[in-house]
């Protein structure tokens, strides 16, 4: 059986293979041998999602911090919404989640790794990690001071399990004293980690 | 489908354990919560995971949960609350009054 494998993420991976990667090479040959896909399909999808990033979705939230109307519907109906920046997120039933400063955000799936890929590329290795699965729900200020993310407990904290259909974004606060920049300079200070709502957006003027 | 429950109505989680694939974690069950909102309907994961395509949607809600409902000993503001989506068939009326 040839073990090459179209998954990043085995690259420099010396361990022996696993079953389930057995498996997955195995099915995937066996698309390719039955013409149900080409390896080239398999080679453009992987490529597709290399391609895609957290600059997506600094984008979009971006835009929502200049513009009222843009974040409004952002919040009520993200699919249409962000389709007017000229995205395509394809099916994915995204929903935006704002923190104010009553509430903050935190983003996990315990049961998998459901994650925006489409805005946000491929998810970081911790949020996967049975570590960050167990605890998000469980002890999710602990989670966020480990992360250097200190929440007043004045702040109600909600956490959201990605369980079935949905996938979230977190639509962070605006930092003070960013009045002046510009909407791409605001997408700039904007980082992945902040749309999984384990940390907030920083802003120190120079 | 009719969705059963609308957002505001008070539901509890089925304390199930049916074999198979499941998509309602294991630390909700028994909860109470509240529906936040419909969020569409979708064919059931727990069939499709067999391959059986062919089955209706249900409705799955987002159902709110306060932390200290799911941990008794939870640490942190009494509103911490914890948003799960949850199928239809997983959940059943709860009495607001009897928790």
């Amino acid at each position: 059986m040839k073990t090459s494998s179209t998954n990043e993420s085995d690259t420099n991976n010396t361990a022996p293979t696993t079953y389930y990667q057995f498996l997955e090479i195995s099915v995937r040959e066996l698309l390719i041998e039955k013409g149900v896909l080409s390896a080239e399909d398999i080679r453009n999808a992987v490529k597709e999602m290399d391609s895609r990033g957290p600059e997506l979705g600094a984008q979009v939230v971006a835009r929502a911090w200049v513009d009222p109307q843009f974040k409004q519907s952002l919040l009520q109906d993200a699919p249409s919404a962000v389709k007017t920046l000229g995205l395509d997120i394809g099916p994915v039933q995204l929903l935006v989640v704002e923190n104010t400063p009553e509430v903050h955000n935190l983003i996990v799936c315990t049961l998998c790794s459901c994650y925006p890929r489409s805005l946000l590329g491929l998810p970081p290795d911790w949020y996967k990690s049975r570590e960050y699965r167990s605890r998000a729900v469980r002890e999710p200020r602990s989670v966020l001071l480990e992360f250097g993310t200190d929440i007043s407990d004045e702040v109600e904290v909600r956490v959201h399990d990605s369980t079935a259909d949905l996938r979230y974004l977190v639509l962070p606060q605006r930092p003070a004293g960013t009045g002046h920049l510009t909407e791409d300079e605001l997408a700039a200070l904007v980082k992945r980690d902040s749309m999984i709502g384990v940390t907030e957006v920083c802003f120190s003027a120079i | 489908m009719t969705p059963l429950f609308q957002t505001g109505n008070a539901v509890r989680v089925r304390k199930g354990s049916p074999p198979g694939h499941i998509r309602t974690p294991f630390y909700v069950r028994g909860c109470k919560g509240v529906i936040e909102r419909v969020a569409g309907e979708y064919r059931n994961p727990e069939e499709l995971a067999f391959g059986r395509f062919d089955t209706p949607v249900v409705p799955l809600y987002r159902v709110r949960f306060q932390q200290q409902e799911v941990w008794p000993d939870y640490q942190g503001n009494p509103q911490d609350s914890l948003d799960v989506e949850i199928f239809e068939f997983w959940l059943e009326p709860a009495n607001p009054e009897k928790t």
